[in-house]
């Protein structure tokens, strides 16, 4: 398996001190290149799961196992290390540096993954998303579904194994919604990078095979 | 792409605000640069003022008011002691611990500069600064055989618009130079002019001392000679005719014996009579390979009741240290506190950009940026800021320097150059990483702790 979670839990702390579970998941898992949606109502913790797969929160409890690793042993700068060589992420917005290039964006991306930093790689994935030509512009100077295709170009610099992509198409408009989530797929299947999309939008979800329904498998949600 | 990089590109991002703090700390730095230049080189300069002589022999009195009126030509003219003096230590008693002497008299001046009279023996054998021998840009070396000529240093020339060949007509200070021009006095020729020495030189007109003589000045009443010949302290023998006649042009001056007769007699007469001759001061260069006697000399003179040895670097130093190290302590603590002041702004400056820059640091975070990169590159850009500002600073530090450079030599002599850097400027470089460290620990510290899954979701 490529992405193996056990026995998950995660809690936050309440106001009143007490504890409010959000993640029980007993397994999940996800093959070496599969492509899979996440679905579920707002709030039932899909984002605190990628957070969890991607090291950026520690669950309370159980394991995360990506590829041979288990994360959830590691210390937090391995596991910061490990994120930037091994997980590509996507965001809503706000994804990339208003202060940086395109490409500038794309090479930040293989600052913190230890290797050395490489520009001939950065330059053919944005020419891949289709922005060969704008890489010395700045965010402000794209659109968002231009912004949407650096960031896709920058989660594949270190040539990830997992890609995470958080509602990424939430802020694109629905003629470029397309565009973004083709992009992902088809960059994901050339690079042999597991894709796991979190989406709020059926038409994105129904073009899967594989769509998990967190309510599903989350015992902290309340049905 | 280094964290350097990363934390220029936010400098950049905030571009207004960075400048804005930077221009800041570069005034701080600007302003300690200014105080430890202009005082470096004022400190220099006026220890260095009196190296071509060691000792300064003149009336008993103030030892400061005597070095500030031989060496630096200002403040009050001083009492006169007797011609012979000078003799005593150029062939008598004395000669045999000295190896130049050199008599000056003061208390004249040309429009506004000071008229120093005295031998050719100034130029000739005295030196200046680290033994840099002064050097004639135009003409010569006055004679002591022609009493009338005379040598301007470069300042005065140049402010005067004096030329070789100008004839001049010192005066007292008060008096109208032109007004004399009919009286009986001989005009001095100008005959040479010197090289720029940065020294109080500079500023001043040297005249023959013969021709000095001749206008009648500085010469005592007999009786009054008479009294310093024995040894004894005069005042006694002041003519009270000629104190009254010129009150209002001598002020309050203590029973200026001398002075009095001096300007009176003039008028009248011719040379001064050897045996009546005065002079300020007698600028001495002991033998050095003699350092017993020379050592002793001081001890000699100043147990005798006509006359006071003073070692112009130790006055000097003391006034320096008493008075105007003080003012430059204050100075530099006002520009330190500038400085720091700016510091706390690049603090604000940066402290302020944090809510915004949460966002970026989740976004560098979950690329996989440690917390000690974040930490980094906030400290970085603090240290960015500073050392930005403080290379602007020094820039337009030294830049104040040369452009206040000619104003301070015209006034003082000393010349003040914008490309003169004090070794206390090196400290400015640590101590603006300190402090960048210091103002850029508490946001660096509020970047490392950022609690990335917070940021992210408040994010989207
Ligand atoms: N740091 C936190 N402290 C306390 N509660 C939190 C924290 N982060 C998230 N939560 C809570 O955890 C729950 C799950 O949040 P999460 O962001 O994972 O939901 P989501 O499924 O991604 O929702 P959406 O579809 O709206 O993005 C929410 O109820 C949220 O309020
Ligand atoms: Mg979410």
């Amino acid at each position: 398996m490529m992405l193996e979670l056990t026995d998950v839990k995660k809690s936050f702390a309440e106001p009143d001190g007490g504890e409010l579970p959000i993640l029980d998941i007993d397994r999940f898992s996800l093959g070496p290149g599969e492509q899979m949606v996440l679905v579920g109502r707002s709030g039932c913790g899909k984002s605190t799961l990628l957070h969890v797969i991607s090291g950026i929160s520690r669950p309370d409890s159980g394991h995360v196992r990506v590829g041979e690793w288990d994360i959830t042993l590691f210390t937090e700068p391995e596991c910061d290390r490990f994120r930037a060589e091994q997980i590509g992420y996507v965001f809503q917005n706000f994804n990339l540096l208003p202060g940086f290039s395109a490409l500038e964006n794309v090479l930040l991306g293989m600052r913190f993954a230890g290797g050395r930093t490489d520009r001939s790689r950065a330059k053919h994935l944005l020419d891949r998303v289709g922005l060969g030509h704008r890489m010395s512009h700045k965010p402000t100077q794209l659109s968002v579904g231009e912004q949407q295709r650096v960031s896709v170009a920058r989660a594949l610099a270190n040539r990830p194994r997992l890609l995470l992509a958080d509602e990424p198409t939430a802020n694109v408009d629905s003629g470029h919604q397309q565009q973004v989530i083709d992009l992902l797929r088809d960059t994901c299947r050339e690079e042999n990078v597991a894709l796991l999309i979190v989406t709020h939008t059926p038409e994105v979800a129904e073009q899967f095979e594989r769509i998990d329904n967190l309510e599903d498998f989350n015992r902290a949600v309340v049905k | 792409m280094s964290l350097w990089k990363i934390a220029w590109r936010s400098i950049q991002q905030r571009s207004l605000a960075s400048a804005l703090t930077a221009f800041g700390m570069g005034l701080g730095v600007a302003l300690v640069v200014a105080v430890l230049v202009i005082y470096g080189v004022i400190d220099q300069s006026f220890k260095r003022g009196a190296q071509g002589y060691d000792m300064i022999v003149g009336a008993k009195g103030s030892p400061l008011q005597l070095v500030l009126n031989a060496v630096f030509h200002m403040g009050d003219s001083v009492e006169t002691i007797p011609y012979s003096y000078y003799e005593e230590l150029n062939e008598g008693r004395f000669s045999s611990a000295v190896e130049t002497a050199v008599p000056i008299c003061m208390g004249h001046d040309y429009r506004g500069f000071p008229v120093v009279a005295t031998i050719p023996d100034m130029f000739d054998k005295l030196t200046y600064l680290d033994g840099r021998e002064y050097a004639f840009g135009d003409g010569r070396n006055f004679h002591m055989e022609d009493p009338f000529e005379a040598v301007v240093g470069d300042t005065a020339a140049r402010k005067l618009n004096l030329k070789l060949g100008d004839e001049i007509q010192p005066a007292h200070p008060g008096e109208n130079p032109e007004a004399k021009q009919d009286s009986d006095h001989h005009p001095f020729t100008i005959v040479g002019i010197l090289d720029h020495t940065g020294t109080p030189n500079d500023r001043a007109i040297f005249i023959n001392l013969e021709g000095f003589y001749s206008m009648g000045c500085h010469a005592f009443a007999p009786s009054v000679a008479q009294t310093f010949m024995q040894g004894k302290k005069s005042g006694a023998g002041e003519d009270p005719k000629h104190a009254k006649e010129k009150p209002a042009e001598k002020g309050k001056e203590p029973p200026a014996t001398a002075k009095e007769a001096q300007d009176h007699e003039a008028h009248d007469h011719g040379p001064v009579p050897l045996d009546e001759r005065q002079i300020t001061a007698v600028l001495v260069c002991t033998d050095q390979s003699r350092q017993r006697l020379a050592m002793a000399l001081p001890g000699v003179i100043n147990n005798e009741p006509i006359a006071q040895a003073v070692m112009p670097s130790q006055v000097i130093s003391q006034l320096f240290e008493g008075i105007i190290g003080n003012i430059q302590l204050l100075l530099l603590i006002l520009a330190i506190l500038v400085v720091v002041v700016a510091g706390v702004g690049i603090l604000v400056s940066i402290y302020n950009s944090m809510s915004d820059r949460r966002h970026e640091i989740a976004i560098m975070r979950a690329l996989g940026a440690r917390r000690v990169h974040v930490g980094a590159i906030i400290l970085l850009e603090s240290i960015l800021l500073s050392l930005g500002g403080g290379v602007f600073g020094l820039l337009l530090g030294h830049g104040l320097v040369g452009v206040l450079g000619p104003t301070i030599a015209e006034q003082t002599g000393v010349a003040v150059s914008a490309l003169q850097f004090q070794l206390d400027e090196l400290v400015l470089i640590p101590g603006l990483l300190v402090l960048a460290s210091l103002v850029g620990y508490l946001p660096a510290a509020a970047a490392y702790r950022t609690d990335v899954a917070k940021s992210l979701t408040a994010a989207q």
